[in-house]
């Protein structure tokens, strides 16, 4: 078993509420922090962990929380991001579903190391019963101590609220999500000024993913060096996956960044292997952003090693052979999948999802999805093809926000990998809406991958 | 108008932000507003909210048509929002979709003679291990089937009742 550092009590009963939780060493790592740790001290250790942005990005969390400004009587602000809607991702819904206190100590120390006095939690609004769940445990947390006036007897004021969205993938964007919080329409900001400068109500504001917050108190627990110890090089730690697609097992797993893809993917401890007996044709590995990749790519790097669940891992070979971490929504395609279709609902995604500010995304995200409806249907010409390579090169880099990117990689890295199933579907207009490409060689030289030995 | 409990409620939300900053219970408010007025947000209502946050109309119109989850026209009782991005089209949220056209006889978008349904395609919710799904009202259904679709009308007509 791999071990674990946040779903460690996940399995204890009742976890959820603040007896239960604290009485399993729950806002231990708070006490510790806020009685004999001074905020430095705590920014300290979060650097030494090395840990990286869960939300996708994996920027340093430690230097994020350097760059907020502190200018004299300007209060300051810690955002939670749990928005979490990028296709494949669904893990902090299991958190705060599950462990709801986990995240109000993050919280509590993470506001503590950035002299914090209130903090919203941005939720997803479909998220609808989830509020409930963490409103409660704000409750429990405050009639115990750990948040409102002078929490703990140590003169620290926290107040967090729970604020829903409302159908809104832009959200994600930390900046766009700053926007909705103020009450406006999602459209994010030009960058700088960062939100460290002027964020929220044009106050230095943080802005971390749910995990990320969460991953605090372990650190806090073990110390950043300890925690630094979990996982391989720069990839420290535990990452949440949430497995989906045409697996044994999906679900929401805590990795230690020091396993193979293979085995994640085949093992009964993770997704189980294939559902159906079925072989492995490709996957999206984190999230519906990033590039998908190949079964024969997905297992091993280009240069024949095994493939690491890890930030490095996966990008290793860069975009032409491999793909990111992404948020860990980890989606797999077996042999019966057809990778036009699934780039279509891709485009058809993030049409529907961009807020419409930059002429690139709004106009060429439509023009992708339509090319693709095209080739999907049967009425594609070949020139299709290098049409939509010409419109994703055109979007990438050219928005205010990374949604133009997130919509133009999946698009070129289908085309990439997967260019003679986009040309069988132009050739064999007929077939394609009949059947699938199948595997051809995407598979090869893998047969049915053996269970790796856990 | 909201009822006297409902303003109540509305002025704790507005408290959760410094003076002045009363806007950013915009988005908190219509969704009160579209749970109490009928699931969905008219242009007078919309203008009772702006009028509680002291705001102008065109900001309250403004986020209420970029935010997929307020629903600008009446829809029925109980809608259906089922998922269609990759992750659920994986495992076969087309069929599931098909399914429900054909037994509540009306397209994607269309709300039921009797007013019970409406039927709507959403991006991904964020359920993607649980799928096929859709949302209904505040909840997820998971791992659909058609005899769950089944299950799930059945139940829906006996509550409205």
């Amino acid at each position: 078993m791999g071990r674990k550092l946040l779903f460690d009590k996940a399995h204890i009963e009742g976890i959820r509420y603040y007896d239960v939780y604290r009485a399993n060493g729950g806002y231990g790592s708070a006490e510790k922090a806020l009685k004999s740790m001074k905020p430095e001290e705590v920014l300290e250790e979060v650097k030494k962990s090395g840990l990286r942005g869960r939300g996708g990005a994996g920027f340093p969390t430690g230097m994020k929380w350097s760059f907020i400004a502190k200018p004299e009587g300007v209060p300051r602000y810690l955002v939670c991001n749990a928005d979490e809607s990028e296709p494949g991702t669904f893990k902090d819904r299991y958190l705060m579903e599950f462990i709801p206190h986990l995240l109000i100590e993050g919280l509590l120390i993470s506001s503590y190391t950035l002299g914090c006095n209130s903090c919203y939690i941005y939720i997803r609004g479909e998220y609808a019963w989830i509020p409930e769940i963490l409103e409660q445990a704000i409750a429990e947390a405050k009639k115990n101590g750990w948040l409102g006036k002078n929490i703990q007897g140590t003169g620290f004021d926290l107040e967090i609220y729970v604020q829903r969205g409302a159908g809104a993938y832009i959200c994600g964007e930390e900046t766009a999500l700053i926007e909705s919080l103020e009450g406006k329409r999602g459209n994010p900001r030009i960058k700088p000024p960062f939100p460290a400068v002027k964020g929220l109500w044009d106050c230095p504001t943080v802005v971390n993913n749910v995990e990320t917050l969460a991953a605090v108190v372990p650190i806090l627990r073990i110390g950043g060096d300890e925690y630094a110890k979990y996982g391989i090089g720069k990839s420290t730690g535990t990452k949440l996956i949430s497995a989906c697609g045409n697996i044994n097992k999906p679900g929401v797993y805590e990795i230690e960044m020091n396993i193979s893809v293979e085995e994640f993917i085949y093992s009964d401890e993770y997704c189980g292997g294939i559902a159906n007996g079925k072989r492995l044709k490709a996957c999206i590995p984190g999230g519906s952003s990033v590039p998908i990749l190949p079964a024969n790519l997905l297992l091993k790097t280009a240069k024949g090693e095994q493939r690491m669940m890890t930030y490095e891992g996966l990008a290793d070979g860069g975009f032409a052979t491999g793909t990111m971490l992404g948020s860990g929504g980890f989606i797999v395609l077996d042999e019966d999948q057809c990778i036009v279709k699934n780039t279509l609902t891709f485009a058809r995604f993030y049409h529907h999802e961009s807020c419409g500010q930059c002429s690139p995304c709004r106009e060429g995200t439509g023009w992708m999805k339509r090319v693709l409806q095209n080739i999907e249907n049967g009425k594609g010409k070949m020139s299709d093809i290098d049409l939509l390579w010409d419109i994703q090169r055109k979007i990438e880099g050219n928005t205010i926000c990374p949604l133009g990117d997130a919509a133009a990689w999946p698009v070129a890295a289908a085309i990439r990998h997967f260019r003679d199933e986009f040309e069988w579907h132009v050739l064999h207009p007929e077939e394609a809406t009949k059947r699938n490409f199948g595997l051809a060689h995407y598979a090869d030289p893998l047969e049915i991958a053996a269970p790796a030995a856990v | 108008m909201f009822s006297e409990e409902k303003l109540n409620k509305v002025k704790e939300i507005i408290a959760r932000y410094p003076a002045g900053k009363q806007k950013s219970a915009l988005i908190p408010l219509l969704h009160l507003a579209q749970e109490e007025f009928g699931g969905w947000l008219s242009a007078e209502t919309m203008d009772y909210v702006a009028s509680l946050l002291q705001i102008k109309p065109i900001e309250v119109y403004e986020v209420a048509t970029f935010y997929s989850m307020f629903n600008l026209k009446p829809v029925g009782k109980y809608v259906f929002e089922v998922c269609q991005t990759g992750p659920c089209m994986l495992r076969g949220s087309d069929n599931i979709i098909d399914y429900i056209k054909k037994k509540l006889d009306i397209g994607v978008g269309e709300t039921t003679n009797d007013g019970l349904f409406t039927l709507k395609t959403v991006e991904c919710l964020g359920a993607c291990g649980y799928a096929p799904m859709m949302q209904l009202g505040k909840h997820f259904r998971e791992h659909l089937t058609p005899e769950k679709v089944d299950a799930i009308i059945e139940e829906c007509r006996v509550k409205a009742n």
